[in-house]
C-alpha cells in the first residue's frame, strides 16, 4: 500500500510535468484507490515497470487530443502517431524517475510500453492501485500507481 | 588577421535520448552558436558507433535506455575520449544517480522536466573555459 507522502510524490511530478514542459499548471483531482484490478485507461498509455525496492507498475493515460495540444506547447510540430506515443511513454518515465527524489535509487524503472488505440490491453498487475486525476486546459488525463 | 580565440571553436555535439521528441527538443532548444549537432542516437549502443564515427566534443546523454543505459555509456565514451564533455539529461532525480554519472566520467546534470533556459545554462556550464 502507499503512503500518503508516497502518493504526494507523483502528485508533484505530474503537476511540476505539466508547468515545466508545457509552460502551463495542471490541476489535480483527488487520489482514488480502485480494488478490482480495472484502473481504466485513454487513448494512449505509456506504462513503466517498476522493481527493486518496489515491484508493480506506474502508468500515464490520456486522449490523443490533450497529447497533441501538449505537443504543439513543447513546439513540436510532428502529431503523427508514433510521436504522440513517444510524448505519452516519455510523460510516464519523467514522472516515475522523478518519484526517484523521494523513494531512492532502488525504486528502479524500465523503459516505457506504449499501449494506443487499445485501451483493454492496459492492465494492472494488482487489485489495488491509486488513481491520480489530471486536468489540464479543456482534457482529463490519468496517472495509475500501482505497487504491491 | 589573429587566430579566432579558442571560446570561438565550433563544437560539435551528439544527442542520445530514446525518445524523438526529446532529441528534437533539445536540438532545436540549444542556443549555444558555438554547438553544432553532429548526429543523435537512441539508444547506448548506437550512441558509441555514432560517436567512434562522429567525434563529438560534446553530449547530451539520456540514462533509461534500451540496449545499453546511459551509465554504461558514459563510460564506454569516456574510455574512447576522454575529454569528452557530457552532459546527462534524465528524469531520475536522486542524488546517487547523479552522482554516479559523474564519477562515470560525466560533467554535469540536467533533471528532466527542463526548460530551454534550464538546457541553456547547462550547457554553458559545461563549456566554461573550453
Amino acid at each position: 500500500m502507499l503512503k500518503e507522502a508516497e502518493i504526494r510524490t507523483f502528485i508533484e511530478g505530474a503537476t511540476r510535468y505539466f508547468e515545466v514542459s508545457a509552460q502551463q499548471e495542471a490541476s489535480v483531482g483527488s487520489p482514488y484507490l480502485v480494488t478490482d484490478g480495472n484502473p481504466g485507461a485513454y487513448d494512449y498509455t505509456g506504462v513503466i515497470g517498476i522493481s527493486g525496492a518496489r515491484k508493480g507498475i506506474v502508468y500515464f493515460s490520456a486522449p490523443r487530443g490533450m497529447l497533441t495540444v501538449l505537443l504543439m506547447r513543447m513546439q513540436e510540430t510532428d502529431t503523427s502517431d508514433e510521436n504522440i506515443k513517444d510524448l505519452v511513454g516519455e510523460v510516464a518515465n519523467t514522472i516515475s524517475g522523478n518519484a526517484r527524489k523521494d523513494f531512492g535509487r532502488n525504486f528502479i524503472i524500465s523503459v516505457p510500453t506504449v499501449v494506443g488505440h487499445d485501451m483493454e490491453k492496459v492492465t494492472a498487475p494488482y487489485a489495488k492501485s491509486y488513481v491520480i486525476p489530471i486536468n489540464w486546459r479543456t482534457h482529463s488525463a490519468k496517472l495509475v500507481v500501482c505497487l504491491e | 588577421m589573429s587566430a579566432p580565440s579558442r571560446s570561438q571553436t565550433p563544437l560539435k555535439l551528439m544527442i542520445v535520448d530514446d525518445s524523438n521528441i526529446i532529441r528534437r527538443r533539445i536540438e532545436r532548444s540549444q542556443q549555444i552558436d558555438r554547438l553544432e549537432v553532429v548526429g543523435s542516437a537512441s539508444n547506448g549502443r548506437q550512441a558509441v558507433e555514432l560517436f567512434r564515427r562522429t567525434q563529438p566534443d560534446v553530449v547530451t546523454m539520456d540514462l533509461t535506455m534500451p540496449e545499453m543505459d546511459g551509465i554504461e555509456c558514459v563510460q564506454e565514451l569516456v574510455a574512447i575520449n576522454s575529454k569528452v564533455l557530457i552532459l546527462v539529461v534524465s528524469a531520475l532525480a536522486d542524488k546517487a544517480t547523479a552522482v554516479e554519472a559523474i564519477e562515470k566520467g560525466a560533467n554535469g546534470f540536467l533533471c528532466k522536466p527542463f526548460t530551454d533556459r534550464q538546457l541553456n545554462d547547462a550547457l554553458h556550464e559545461l563549456l566554461l573555459g573550453v
